[in-house]
């Protein structure tokens, strides 16, 4: 890790002041991904902005038909929410299997979205959830926010403030995981809410988060795994690493997407 | 038995200590004065060094010292060495590179050392390290093992120019190829046994240190051989003659072979200590721990088993490459000779076997022992192979291996070994009864109702363990001799310290060697204490490997507690006022036969050490033997694994349902230790069939080296084990101990593809068998059965 300044501002207003001022610093929320990176020395900020003392910004509620997560709330207290699992279970169930306990008990709802890495699950379950991304700026929905691998909506000195997901009627996430790292290689979050039908898939995509449309189509007919039959992604713009090739990428999304779906129809 | 004695479940002495945080490993050990050590390593797989300017690196805050290669040469330092000759078939002696443990000229795999920087912090060494620039001139590299020995491969180390270290050979080729000429039925199989990545839960450490008053180095080093690697520091790099060098290897964290070697990290830390004045401390971390520790494995294999009509086994021949690497490492050259090819006649009775071996450099990091040594790769042929020719034969796996089993005992194999005892179909028997192979067809059927694929493999493996006696290891080529030693200190109250050459790193001597002399003097264990790892301490040993600790290792005990209580009935003969021949000594007493008079071990050393009752002229005082013992045959543990599991072709997930280990060890010490490292076994060699993989890329990159892309076996991976045994006292060693360290490992690779490809239906899946691969086979076989 090289030399850094540590800076922990109270308000979002203040962090956003000393960002403002100095554009290559890093925000740190649960720094699940950043620590890692400056210990190895890839990234080497001049700054640390430190979340973790801003009050308000973590927390769970429910408004009338959507829950609210504040930015800097953990994954485990996401997994084990009454709120949440009441609310939406696929969404608690989602957040108790990201990583390990360290990483749950470190590892923030904002700090993963911001990221976008291209096989964390969060993305999947704002996307197919159709969630609201509130910032200190603006309110951005998810279908805006995700642009691509590592890549998102927010701007220089935008900090997410939290993330309002609308109750769906039938929703299940179902992962799989990289045998190594336990990341997604493709995970495919299905939920249904009114006539609407929403499948997000991560993992496999080379571009990060990206909804299933052909998937959707299908299972706006009939939300059964049996209208997924005989639909497949194509291969071209998946992921091929020594884990999973492009095809393996592109036919595990039909099979995790039925079994989403069998999951979210069985509850 | 007595509840501390042989054949104990004893809890482990030592576990309190570990699962507390109170062991004190290398890491944990802080000198006065410490500075910090950074290796600055090749970001390229092959590369000239044209030049290296450390001036920048010299001038940083901090830094105490930046040391190069030629600042090696310039003190004289030798280079690292391979301990073992190999020769090739044509006479000639292995080609082995030049070694130095700071490269000079050349880099020659992708973490290969280039430089030191020694610092107060280890941040400021790092530092320190960007600042060196080194001015490389980038060679094409090779990492294939095929590609490497084409003509016009690049060159790795001029003495080789076709990158084959060496061409050897084992076994009658004439009687092999006479008896396939006759065969009716050949089978045949290609195979690859992946590389892998040891990781010891402890990554390796060094600090070196130097006292100038007395011109004594100190080196603490995560090792299994303590004493072996000063010898090697002394005698072959030239740090410091061995009265001048005490190498102490405190609580190691786990070793899989990997820290039997003699690196560049710890040679250089030693002799940088003198060099900058200091105390200088490295720890590895995880990256260069996948980078730079010896790796296992990985050799290519064509392999063919030529069978009579009715299925008996009449030759077999072998041809494989074995790839070792960018530099040869300790023990490197006998791992894929005389560790693999004399266990290629398994649990058979083979008359004929041919086996050749090429040895070759690539652009990859060091190839050496890893659990099991050559005996996993020989056993992944011969269960595969086996499996393959009753299949194509259509006949019932079990019983097919039964048919050929071994009967008689001793067994001479057309390979060098003679097996000594065993009872083969003891262990079949067993095995199958606990996993109740008579309903195996109706769990296939109800998995195939499920859209699952189920299989059943077998492995019925041998290893040769207890290594070795010196004169048959010397007669292969090895620099050693594989002996150990034991000293028995007694103290005047009676309670007993050992002083052992064998290491724990993670098998439980301090317990287990405390169980013997419980059992052989009757004292409690919580009054004995076994001493290891200190060359200050202990007079010689050769370290812990190839499960020598309880054959070789205690077998010295045994013979050191003899000395012991020899003398001690002298000692009580005196003070009994009896004469020795009476003199009885059982369950910690001694006694005059026939009489009620006794006294008590710990009464019997204090007369030792007092000597009121005997002229020190006829006795002499004191009570402390110590004893060698050169084994006088390997010993050969045995056993049948066998793997149940089950496959979803939609995803290629294999689940591991069943898994039955019938072991025949011998005399069993501890069987809860046993059962511990059965355990241990089988995950690894679970991990190394279905999830471990190093993979370089062309460049000579390596893309798994950290655990985001390099799979280590977790609980959730595997199932309960169901563990049994069968016993056949060894006859080699006086103790009837076979041993255990490595038969998991050995066993669980075949066990796992026997079961896959008996699920698929067809043979073409490689390891690591991951969802991918699995899934990949699984199309080829619904693509096929579709076909038909």
């Amino acid at each position: 890790m090289y030399a850094f300044t540590y800076q922990r501002p109270k308000t979002v207003r203040q962090a956003a002041g000393l960002i403002a001022k100095n554009v290559d610093a890093k925000l740190l929320a649960g720094g699940q991904t950043l620590l890692p990176t400056m210990k190895q020395r890839l990234a080497s900020p001049p700054a640390v902005i430190d979340l973790a003392k801003i009050e308000g910004l973590a927390g769970i509620e429910r408004k009338g038909r959507t829950v609210v997560i504040g930015a800097m709330t953990k994954h485990a207290d996401v997994g084990t929410s009454a709120i949440v699992r009441e609310a939406i279970p696929a969404l608690a169930a989602l957040a108790e299997n990201i990583g390990d306990p360290a990483v749950r008990n470190r590892g923030t709802i904002g700090g993963s979205v911001a990221n976008n890495d291209p096989s964390a699950d969060y993305p999947a379950a704002c996307l197919a959830l159709g969630a609201t991304i509130v910032t200190n700026k603006r309110k951005i929905a998810a279908d805006d926010f995700f642009q691509g691998m590592f890549t998102t909506a927010l701007e220089e000195g935008e900090i997410i403030v939290k993330i309002a997901f609308p109750l769906p009627s039938k929703a299940a996430y179902a992962k799989f995981p990289n045998p190594a790292s336990r990341y997604a290689m493709v995970g495919v979050f299905a939920a249904k809410r009114g006539s609407e039908v929403r499948l997000a898939v991560t993992g496999a995509s080379s571009d990060g988060v990206f909804r299933w449309t052909a998937g959707e189509e299908a299972l706006r007919g009939r939300f059964s795994p049996k209208s997924l039959e005989g639909l497949s992604v194509p291969a071209d713009g998946m992921i091929s690493d020594i884990h999973g090739s492009a095809d393996y990428r592109a036919h595990l999304v039909g099979v995790m997407a039925k079994r989403a779906v069998t999951t979210a129809i069985g509850k | 038995m007595t509840t501390t004695g042989i054949g104990a479940p004893v809890r482990r002495k030592e576990d309190f200590r570990f699962i507390t945080g109170q062991g004190r490993y290398t890491d944990d050990i802080e000198r006065p004065g410490q500075a910090h050590a950074y290796f600055l390593r090749s970001p390229h797989a092959h590369a000239n060094i044209r030049s290296i300017d450390v001036s920048a690196a010299r001038a940083m805050p901090g830094v105490v010292g930046v040391l190069t290669g030629e600042d090696l040469a310039k003190d004289g330092v030798g280079g690292l060495i391979c301990g073992w000759m190999i020769h090739s078939k044509d006479g000639s002696p292995m080609k082995a590179g030049a070694h130095p443990a700071l490269a000079v000229g050349k880099v020659r795999y992708v973490g290969d050392h280039v430089a030191v920087v020694i610092a107060e912090t280890l941040a400021a060494a790092k530092d320190a390290a960007e600042a060196i620039v080194v001015d490389y001139e980038t060679l094409a590299p090779v990492v294939d093992m095929n590609a490497a020995v084409k003509p016009g491969a690049p060159v790795i180390h001029d003495v080789a120019s076709d990158n084959v270290v060496y061409d050897w050979h084992l076994g009658d080729k004439a009687a092999t190829e006479a008896a396939f000429a006759k065969a009716k039925h050949v089978a045949k199989i290609d195979l690859v046994n992946n590389r892998l990545v040891p990781n010891p839960m402890e990554t390796r450490a060094a600090i070196g240190e130097y006292d100038a008053g007395t011109e004594g180095y100190t080196l603490y080093t995560t090792s299994q051989n303590p004493h072996v690697a000063r010898l090697v520091l002394s005698a072959f790099i030239g740090i410091a003659p061995e009265h001048k060098l005490r190498v102490i290897a405190p609580d190691v964290g786990g070793g899989f072979g990997s820290k039997i070697f003699i690196y560049a990290e710890e040679t250089v830390c030693v002799w940088a200590a003198k060099k900058v004045g200091r105390p200088v401390k490295w720890t590895s971390d995880r990256t260069e721990a996948f980078l730079s520790d010896a790796h296992g494995r990985d050799h290519i294999t064509h392999a063919e088993l030529a069978l009579d009509e009715r299925g008996k086994m009449l030759a077999m021949r072998v041809k494989t490459k074995a790839n070792l690497g960018a530099y040869l490492s300790t023990f490197s050259s006998c791992v894929p000779t005389y560790l693999y090819a004399p266990l290629l006649s398994g649990q058979y009775d083979i008359p004929a076997i041919y086996c050749e071996v090429e040895g070759i450099y690539t652009n990859t990091a060091p190839v050496d022992a890893y659990r099991g040594a050559g005996r996993p790769e020989a056993t992944f042929v011969v269960e595969r192979i086996v499996e393959v020719a009753a299949r194509e034969l259509g006949q019932d796996p079990a019983a097919f291996r039964r048919k050929n089993f071994v009967r008689k005992f001793p067994h001479q194999t057309p390979v060098i070994m003679a097996y000594d005892t065993g009872d083969y179909a003891a262990s079949l028997d067993k095995a199958l009864e606990l996993i109740d192979y008579k309903n195996i067809g109706k769990r296939k059927r109800e998995s195939a109702r499920a859209g699952k694929l189920r299989g059943i493999g077998f492995s019925a493996y041998i290893e040769a363990c207890g290594i070795a006696p010196s004169a048959a290891v010397g007669s292969l080529g090895a620099g050693v001799g594989l002996w150990e030693s034991a000293e028995v200190r007694v103290n005047p109250v009676g309670t007993v310290e050992v002083l052992t050459g064998s290491h724990s790193h993670g098998q439980g001597h301090e317990t287990t060697f405390a169980q013997l002399v419980c059992e052989r003097l009757g004292i409690p264990i919580d009054q004995v204490a076994i001493v290891h790892g200190d060359t200050d301490k202990v007079q010689f040993g050769m370290g812990t490997y190839g499960s020598r600790s309880g054959a070789v290792g205690m077998s010295a005990l045994s013979k050191a507690l003899d000395k012991v209580i020899a003398k001690a009935k002298k000692v009580a003969a005196y003070a009994l006022e009896a004469s020795d021949a009476d003199i009885e000594f059982k369950d910690g007493r001694f006694s005059v036969a026939g009489t009620d008079k006794s006294l008590a071990f710990g009464e019997v050393a204090l007369q030792a050490y007092i000597a009121h009752k005997f002229s020190g002229q006829d006795l002499e005082p004191g009570l402390k033997e110590g004893a060698f013992y050169d084994p006088t045959n390997f010993t050969f543990p045995s056993g049948v694994h066998i793997c149940e599991l089950e496959i979803d072709p939609d995803t290629g997930v294999t689940k591991i349902d069943r898994w039955v280990a019938v072991d025949d060890f011998g005399i069993v010490i501890n069987p809860m230790i046993v059962e511990g490292q059965v355990h241990g076994g089988i995950a690894q060699g679970v991990g190394q069939a279905l999830l471990e993989g190093a993979h370089y890329d062309e460049t000579g990159q390596l893309v798994t080296a950290s655990y985001m892309d390099y799979c280590m076996p977790r609980a959730d991976d595997l199932p309960s084990f169901t563990v049994g045994a069968t016993v056949t006292p060894c006859p080699s060693n006086p103790l009837g101990i076979k041993g255990c360290g490595e038969a998991g490992a050995i066993a669980a690779p075949p066990a796992v593809i026997n079961a896959l490809t008996d699920a698929l239906g067809h043979e073409d899946v490689t390891m690591p068998a991951t969802p991918q691969v699995v899934w990949r086979a699984a199309r080829k076989a619904a693509l096929r059965a579709a076909a038909e």
